[in-house]
């Protein structure tokens, strides 16, 4: 029975494909809200104070940071409503990675690893430098821990990365580090 | 199954016929209403909520509902007139009164034409008029009437926002006479007002400039004259008989009442001369302060009353048929069509005629003291069996007037200038106003025109004995009125004015700015967030910020207090707002947009740990959004302290 209600859904579709799929007539008429197809990253508004996501574009020192996340397809969600604490790379710190590794995980068959990677720098709500303490651990959207240690005011993740600089955002905060953190291997 | 399957073989059958076997929907209507989704609509849709005292903004023409704007009733999702803030909005000479009946929409005209800035709206019950900022779609502005008993026809608009207006549907006793008087003395003690509201062009703030004392009838509604007759103002008015029991059947005694012509240029030339007299009353003036994000109420004391035995020139009567109901102007101002609600017919009156009357002093008598135009000579001419129970009359840009029709549930296309009927399309059902998206300035869009229907009766699925009333919206870019969608609509969907969405949308406020926020109880971040006690008073300046409150956890209340939790949301983000609410209070939520400072008061009943949270799904951390206030007994010496995050146990 299934099969036949299928084969008559299908018939219905192509049947009607020249009365019902037309365009609306007053399709012109009506305006294109700008996000109309990609996401609230898209939304127009100067008013507003910057998202992760915008802060990062406005940095020189993040580009690839950005190319990473673009290719991450994490900027809708980065741009949502969070709160967001993003730790964030500087090209430096990417740079200080083994040569062809940025490359690589930009393939597009690496995707889930780059993911995994981008994932492993954000956690939700927003933590300001001083609420890290020594021996604190948190977990990361990957769903794996980072380590805080605390010494003379610096504050460093997993033994590594330094946080250089804290930036509010209006959906969280992005901490500026100056190496790439590696999530647990498998 | 071969049922089924009997079914599915005829519902495509009877999709794929072609055109033309439904009989009152076009077969391309679907298309013509279907908003895609992300797209915008054409045209903002403001629509009065009648006896919900609120007005509510649609897109046209997919009829989706955007938002409901508080306005002369209290409204707890947005904690309008539960805030200390919001409170004074709705205060009057009688105190706090929480709900109006909201009938008639003006947008805001510059040269005639929709300019976008702002829209009014009338309070039948206790008279009032109230401005709405279409930058924040908030009201912003409420002014009492003084010396009305309801104002119906109101707020009708001038050509350039000069004035709206404010005719009483009632007539009373004035409020500076004795009121306490035997009511069958109406035809002696009982007078009518009409008040002409300044409107500053800059602000937009109102003032009662000054009010024409007119004799015992009831105004019902009203319109400016445009173009050439800018300068004048039409009221209809009924009960010429001037009954105070049984209008029913009482005011509908005569052939005619009366429409009321005002020319308002000589009022103010009048008023410039120091002719008015002051009169001693008593009205609120309230007002909203977007810097401060609140609102203050002063009693005004004083308003100037103009009288047109005294002042001639000013006023004259227009006889008109049958207790008018509509009184409306065409786009060049020429016309003024009258809408007997009894009447068979629909006279329409020439304002080059009504002028030559006046100069040739062509009276039938006086009213009242006042001059009445002979009916044939200032007449256009009438529209002959328009329909049954003609009411209002919207118009479109190509010379055509549509016409709603109570009785027959109808409305009616006709030729302004040769009278003739067009076309006629039914409504469902009893239609009151029309709209038609520019409708009564001097440039109407055209394109739709949507009927507001007083029942629904089988429209809609049913919901027990209230229906919802609707709106129906009709393509009228053709020849023929085509009904294209039934929406349904809040409260009782009165009149409503339609606007293109591109002149109010461009100036639509995302956030308000933390650093201008003037409000004396804001936290302008966490430093600043505190709890103070005066007296018996503790004022909690709280902070909120995706996605916590600061402070979170609140002690030293005692039983006997009064908290008022002043909530400033610190984000600057579109469309983030945080909500605030607390367990037991005998109060509404707080909604605060971002950058905005509003204040709950709780009066704590007993004794406990009373949690309080973010009402407004803000983030993925929204229901982590939340805190505690303890409140102990009286003379407890638990101190007033504050924290949040501060995870220290207990010594």
């Amino acid at each position: 029975m299934k099969v036949i209600y299928v084969f008559v859904c299908f018939m219905w579709i192509l049947s009607c494909k020249n009365s019902t799929v037309q365009s609306p007539s007053s399709d012109q008429a009506m305006e294109a809200s700008p996000a109309m197809s990609e996401g609230q990253a898209a939304v127009k508004d100067d008013e507003s104070m910057k998202d992760v996501v915008k802060v990062a574009i406005s940095s020189p020192d993040h580009t690839t940071l950005v190319t990473a996340i673009k290719q991450a397809e994490l900027v809708n969600s980065l741009s949502n409503a969070g709160p967001f604490t993003v730790f964030a790379p500087t090209n430096d710190a990417f740079s200080k990675l083994p040569p062809g590794t940025v490359e690589e995980l930009m393939k597009p068959a690496k995707k889930a690893d780059l993911q995994n990677i981008l994932q492993y720098h954000v956690t939700t709500s927003t933590l300001k430098a001083g609420f890290f303490k020594e021996g604190m651990t948190l977990g990361m959207v990957n769903g794996d821990h980072v380590s805080f240690q605390v010494a003379d005011g610096k504050v460093r993740i997993n033994n590594t990365a330094t946080i250089i600089a804290s930036i509010p955002a209006s959906n969280g905060i992005i901490h500026v580090i100056d190496a790439v953190l590696l999530p647990p291997g498998k | 199954m071969s049922t089924i399957l009997m079914t599915l073989i005829l519902i495509t059958f009877i999709a794929c016929k072609p055109r033309g076997i439904q009989q009152a929907i076009s077969a391309d209507a679907a298309g013509k209403v279907y908003v895609a989704p992300g797209k915008y609509d054409e045209f903002y849709n403001f629509v009065s909520g009648g006896f919900s005292g609120q007005m509510s903004v649609y897109g046209i023409p997919s009829g989706r509902l955007f938002r409901v704007i508080p306005v002369f009733s209290v409204d707890p999702e947005k904690g309008y007139g539960y805030s200390e803030e919001t409170k004074p909005m709705l205060n009057t000479s009688h105190g706090f009164v929480p709900w109006d009946d909201l009938h008639h929409i003006a947008l805001s005209v510059t040269n005639g034409i929709h300019d976008g800035r702002w829209v009014f709206g009338n309070g039948n019950n206790t008279p009032r008029v109230a401005r709405i900022d279409l930058k924040t779609f908030r009201t912003v502005e409420i002014i009492e009437i003084p010396n009305s008993g309801g104002n119906h026809s109101s707020p009708f608009i001038t050509e350039n926002s000069e004035y709206v207006v404010a005719g009483t549907r009632f007539s009373i006793p004035m409020d500076d006479t004795n009121g306490d008087v035997p009511i069958n003395t109406y035809k002696q003690n009982f007078r009518g007002t009409v008040s002409f509201i300044k409107i500053d062009p800059a602000s937009g703030n109102m003032n009662i400039a000054f009010q024409i004392l007119l004799p015992g009838v009831n105004f019902d509604l009203s319109r400016a004259g445009k173009g050439k007759s800018h300068g004048w103002f039409f009221f209809s008015c009924y009960n010429s008989e001037r009954a105070n029991t049984l209008l029913e059947v009482n005011s509908s005694q005569k052939d005619k009442d009366f429409i009321l012509c005002v020319n308002w240029k000589k009022a103010e030339e009048y008023v410039a001369q120091g002719k008015g007299k002051k009169q001693v009353v008593k009205y609120a003036h309230n007002m909203y302060d977007e810097k401060k994000h609140m609102a203050t109420s002063i009693m005004e004391k004083e308003v100037l009353v103009l009288d047109p035995k005294d002042l001639a020139d000013m006023v004259y009567f227009m006889p008109c048929p049958k207790s008018p109901h509509g009184c409306d102007t065409d786009p060049t101002g020429e016309f003024i069509v009258g809408s007997g609600k009894l009447a068979a017919i629909i006279p329409v009156f020439s304002f080059t005629k009504i002028q030559k009357a006046i100069a040739d002093k062509t009276y039938d008598g006086d009213y009242e003291g006042i001059p009445v135009l002979k009916y044939e000579s200032v007449l256009h001419g009438e529209v002959l069996k328009p329909g049954l129970g003609p009411l209002h009359t919207e118009f479109d840009d190509n010379g055509n007037a549509y016409t709603s029709m109570f009785v027959s549930s109808e409305v009616v296309k006709w030729n302004i200038q040769s009278l003739q009927v067009l076309d006629r399309v039914p409504t469902y059902y009893s239609v009151g106003h029309l709209s038609v998206p520019g409708g009564p300035t001097k440039k109407p869009w055209g394109k739709y025109m949507i009927a507001y229907n007083k029942i629904t009766k089988d429209r809609f699925l049913p919901t027990g004995p209230e229906l919802a009333q609707s709106a129906q919206l009709y393509d009228i870019s053709g020849d023929k009125m085509k009904l294209i969608l039934d929406f349904p609509t809040i409260g009782e969907p009165h009149y409503a004015e339609a606007i293109p969405a591109e002149l109010v949308s461009k100036n639509s406020v995302k956030i308000y700015k933390i650093e201008e926020n003037q409000n004396p109880w804001v936290a302008k971040g966490d430093d600043f967030a505190r709890v103070e006690r005066k007296g018996n008073e503790v004022h909690v300046y709280m902070t909120s910020i995706r996605s916590h409150f600061v402070p979170d956890n609140i002690e030293g209340v005692r039983l006997g207090d009064v908290v008022y939790f002043h909530v400033t949301n610190l984000e600057q983000d579109w469309d983030v707002p945080h909500g605030f609410a607390v367990k037991g209070a005998n109060n509404a939520e707080l909604l605060i947009m971002p950058g905005e400072t509003q204040t709950l008061m709780w009066k704590p009943d007993r004794v406990g740990v009373f949690p309080m949270y973010c009402t407004d799904f803000c983030s993925a951390l929204h229901q982590e959004m939340q805190g505690y206030i303890r409140v102990s007994v009286p003379g407890s010496n638990v101190p007033i302290s504050f924290s949040t995050g501060n995870t220290t146990p207990v010594q």
